[in-house]
């Protein structure tokens, strides 16, 4: 097996035994990009000095036999949503195009610690405002499966990045769906942890309620050794909760006994893809195969998701994005009379259309008189989904669902229908709504060939559980293993 | 026609904590390096987050509890949202709908002489960030604008006053007592030079109408108040105004847009700005960056029980526990809390408030004024004075003696460290001020007198009684620090033997 075909586990202990170095898997996937990455467009920049100088560092430490991190010499892919000090970080968005950050995000600086190696930052939707990776400023990224096809998104290039060999591990961060559906859309395994798990200190702020970051790896393990590095509380973050972060790697081959698995009727709705629909009914089966009980659940408020978060989510995202002005950092126009106008043309000219029209569609549901209609009673919706979903982990301890209503979609196929668009997050924006955690693994592929992801969700600080949970059905498939066959047509 | 004066303030404060609101920069008054005191999360970089002050909203809870008013159990932050150059983030973290204090009062002397006194209504303080600050070239050749984020990220405390206050005389007075009140509870120093503490006042009239009833005038936002004395001057100007334009135009309240006027101080006279064509939409939702406040009962009455004494009570304890008029209590309480607790202590140690107080006020303050010196700095301190003024109770020495001690204290001070208490005894002894009471003393020096007086005794003995003085007078000069008392007694004594 090649090295960027291996796991994190494999590599770890190949390196541990001496049969490579960490500066031989840092030049593996540096090639890989070298040679995969014109055609995938994942990256936005790629720290290949930097990577080495990193490996060759951590191999450094293995010879003088000095404590080594969790991750250490493991190459890994940043969405470029997150802070890292000196190496570029532009959110997809010309108005970051040349925004150096003086600070570390509070992940980045526990990777640093882990003795990770980052290789670069991947490409996404405009500050994570999209749903297949075509709203980046900069370029668009393609699907590793069927290049004709997008990565989903936002994160699209750090799922692109995993499915194609160039990254081992890859962070994105999920404020309605985009780790589970790029990573379903690409055939790997990506989590929203829950709320507050993970530190959002130097992820730039989409929504601030709903945002968090996530790990996004080939399986499960992977996942659940990233996980473990991220979470935990830190205190530069309100939101964070302090709460100890068990060790995921440790319990994850224990199978759960008397696992009870849930599945929601409205999670069937119309315009579900019946292949999806086929492969998530398959995993029950799987799961009832392993003793599970499948229970039926309700989620009657469920049909509401996309209007609250589409009114919440835009709001906080208005707000958010004012910092953007072109008086202190970031894009300023060359041309302007007087401040209004340089704000105006400043943003005019450094946000992309999705972004403005989430701008524009956040402040009209602020504005006064309002207020009360749209974000107040939004606000309500998202409660009334929260205990929808208490109310089925009385009964059951995952909800198995589909990720996204269909395969990854084609470049282009609805880039002008954003209502469309907005209704690829149908099945995972309540996990953000009630800011429980979940995963998306693979769960089959359709008869064109395409990845078809499976999620499972789970109450707070479950993650432990859902990884234990997806790696029971992991051990039964095959479908994490396939790879793209990368620069031939499907 | 009669009219009254409408005026409510919305006051401004910094508080005084270690670091901002939201973020470990130094909270500092410091013009002359602009942006040094900044990080990620008051310059608003992609990705920072506030978390807030605690000290700083213990601060606030300090101020909202001295004040008065209702305290909620939970309260919540909110972004105020607009664009300015000194607002790094594009909104403002502030609280809207739930401020952590409402409805009190502070209650303020109407006169230092008199002992009634008015409470002023506060509609509600809360708490929020400070915004940088911009700075124009102002020469008129287009030069850049600079902005300097040391303040950005600060705590303010806003508090508004219902519109309870009556005249331009009655809002000084609120201020003075308001920043009284501060500065005892080590809240914030209220400087207005330094931008500590800032005020804008919205005034109107209510004119009697002559068929019934009042007329209210269009209310009158004016800013740029940067002295009490200017917030004092420009209430009474813009009623005098508002008065004059209402008998010219006889517009009412609510039939004009509300309008905001700068002051002048120079000229004396408030000015109209540029009005904003619509009224904000400041867009106020909860911050979601941060989690609400919970104020437990616990943290509140541990914060009650950590208050310091009120000036108000101040006052009223001065009156009643060391008999003080409430003329020198308020003297002393004014002068900030260092010298209220210097006067205690000076009262203690000499065991006679009032002689304390009669010192301070006139002593003391002399002498701080001349010398441009607070209580803290000043050289004799409360335990010196304290003992210099138990000499005079005790009457080892003169008043005038006392004062002589005073004055060697501080010449003694200009070159060295401050004196302590050995001093004044050192003193008394080194000038030979010490009362020579004992008649051992004191019987040859009255012989010697009454022998050379033989008319003046003879007047005494045959009733003129104040021609007494003339021989105290004669014994005073030949001894140093006789009491006055005693030499009288001994001589009427003696002049009765005879």
């Amino acid at each position: 097996m090649s090295i960027v075909d291996a796991s994190a586990s494999q590599l770890l202990s190949a390196m541990a035994s001496g049969k490579l170095s960490a500066v031989d898997v840092a030049r593996a996937f540096l090639d890989q990009i070298e040679t995969h990455d014109g055609k995938i467009g994942a990256f936005l920049h790629v720290d290949h000095d930097g990577a080495l100088k990193q490996a060759a560092l951590v191999d450094e430490k293995r010879r003088t036999v000095q404590p080594l991190g969790k991750l250490a010499g493991l190459p890994m892919a940043i969405k470029d949503v997150v802070c890292t000090r000196g190496m570029p970080t532009t959110c997809g968005s010309r108005i970051l195009q040349r925004f150096l950050p003086p600070y570390d995000a509070e992940v980045v600086r526990r990777f640093r610690e882990a003795d990770a190696v980052i290789l670069g930052k991947t490409n996404m939707d405009e500050f994570a405002m999209g749903s297949s990776t075509e709203n980046s400023a900069f370029k668009i990224t393609r699907n590793p499966w069927d290049t004709s096809r997008t990565p989903g998104g936002s994160s699209g290039g750090s799922a692109a990045a995993v499915a194609a060999g160039m990254a081992l591990l890859a962070v994105g961060s999920d404020t309605g769906g985009s780790i589970r559906q790029p990573a379903a859309f690409c055939g790997i395994v990506g989590m929203k942890p829950t709320y507050g798990r993970v530190s959002r200190y130097g992820l730039v702020a989409f929504a601030s309620s709903l945002d968090q970051l996530g790990p996004m790896a080939s399986d499960v393990a992977g996942v659940a050794a990233l996980l473990e590095v991220m979470a935990g509380h830190d205190a530069r973050d309100s939101t964070s909760v302090d709460r100890p972060v068990p060790e995921y790697g440790r319990t994850l081959e224990q199978p759960l006994s008397g696992l009870r698995i849930g599945l929601a009727s409205e999670h069937f709705a119309a315009g579900l893809d019946p292949e999806v629909a086929s492969a998530v009914r398959a995993a029950a089966d799987v799961y009832r195969s392993l003793g599970a009980q499948v229970i039926d659940v309700t989620l009657p408020h469920s049909k509401y998701g996309v209007a609250a978060y589409y009114l919440i989510a835009p709001s906080e995202a208005a707000s958010n994005l004012a910092r953007y002005d072109g008086v202190h950092y970031g894009h300023r126009a060359e041309k302007f009379d007087g401040l209004i106008d340089m704000y105006a043309a400043s943003r005019g000219e450094g946000f992309g259309p999705e972004v403005k029209r989430r701008i524009m569609l956040g402040n009209y549901a602020l504005s006064a008189g309002y207020y009360d209609a749209y974000y107040l009673k939004a606000l309500k919706v998202r409660r009334l989904i929260r205990n929808d979903l208490d109310r089925a982990f009385e009964t059951c301890d995952v909800l198995l669902s589909p990720v996204a209503p269909t395969p990854a979609f084609k470049v282009g196929e609805l880039v002008d229908d954003p209502l469309a668009m907005y209704l690829s997050d149908i099945y995972t924006l309540s996990a953000n709504l009630a800011g429980l955690p979940g995963i998306s693994l693979p769960g089959g592929f359709s008869s064109g060939g395409l990845p078809i992801g499976i999620q499972l969700l789970g109450p707070p600080f479950a993650e432990e559980n859902l990884l234990r949970a997806a790696r029971m059905f992991e051990r039964e498939t095959s479908w994490h293993t396939k790879r793209p066959r990368l620069g031939v047509a499907p | 026609m009669s009219y009254t004066t409408v005026v409510g303030l919305e006051v401004h404060v910094q508080l005084l904590t270690r670091t901002k609101l939201f973020c470990g920069c130094i909270n500092r008054f410091n013009p002359t390096q602009p942006n040094v005191q900044t990080c990620p999360v008051c310059l608003g970089l992609p990705g920072s987050l506030p978390v807030m002050n605690r000290h700083a909203f213990e601060l606030a809870l300090k101020t909202g509890l001295a004040l008065n008013c209702t305290i909620p159990a939970l309260t919540k932050w909110d972004r105020k949202q607009y664009y300015y150059p000194d607002l790094p983030k594009g909104y403002q973290i502030s609280q809207y709908d739930l401020p952590f204090s409402s409805d009190g009062w502070l209650e303020i002397p109407t006169d230092q002489k008199a002992p009634e006194s008015r409470r002023i209504g506060i509609i509600r303080a809360h708490l929020e960030e400070d915004a940088g600050k911009n700075f124009h070239d102002e020469s008129g050749r287009g030069g850049e604008s600079l902005v300097d984020l040391n303040r950005a990220g600060t705590p303010l405390l806003e508090i508004v006053t219902k519109p309870d206050i009556r005249s331009g005389t009655e809002a000084h007075a609120f201020l003075d007592e308001l920043k009284l009140l501060l500065t005892y509870l080590e809240v914030s120093d209220c400087n207005m030079q330094e931008g500590s503490l800032r005020c804008d006042a919205n005034v109107n009239l209510h004119i009697a109408d002559p068929n019934g009833g009042t007329i209210a005038t269009p209310i009158v936002e004016v800013k740029n108040l940067n002295s009490f004395r200017g917030v004092e001057q420009a209430i009474e100007y813009e009623a005098r105004r508002q008065f004059e334009q209402w008998k010219e135009t006889g517009k009412k309240f609510g039939e004009v847009p509300k309008e905001t006027r700068g002051w002048d101080a120079e000229r004396g006279a408030t000015f109209g700005q540029r009005g904003k064509e619509e009224a904000s939409d400041y867009r106020y939702f909860p911050d979601p960056d941060l989690v609400p406040v919970t104020i437990e009962e616990t943290w509140r009455e541990q914060v009650r029980a950590s208050l310091a004494e009120f000036p108000a009570a101040k006052r009223k304890r001065f009156e009643s526990e060391h008999h003080l008029s409430l003329y020198d209590a308020s003297v002393i309480v004014a002068q900030g809390r260092p010298f209220a607790d210097y006067f205690e202590r000076v009262a203690a140690a000499c065991a006679d408030a009032k002689q304390a107080a009669n010192w301070l006020t006139q002593d003391v303050l002399r002498e701080m004024k001349e010398r441009q010196l607070a209580i803290e700095t000043f050289p004799i301190t409360a335990d010196v004075l304290g003992t210099l003024l138990e000499r005079v109770a005790a009457r080892k020495i003169t008043v005038n003696s006392g004062r002589i001690v005073f004055a060697a204290l501080l010449d003694r001070s200009v070159d060295s460290l401050p004196p302590g208490i050995e001093a004044v005894d050192a003193i008394i002894s080194e000038k030979g001020l010490a009362i020579t009471s004992g008649a051992d003393e004191l019987a040859p020096i009255i012989d010697a007198v009454l022998a050379a007086n033989a008319k003046i005794v003879a007047d005494v003995k045959g009733g003129k009684q104040q021609a007494i003085g003339a021989l105290i007078g004669q014994v005073m000069k030949q001894t140093k620090g006789a009491d006055p008392q005693v030499v009288r007694e001994m001589l009427q004594s003696r002049i009765a033997a005879l």
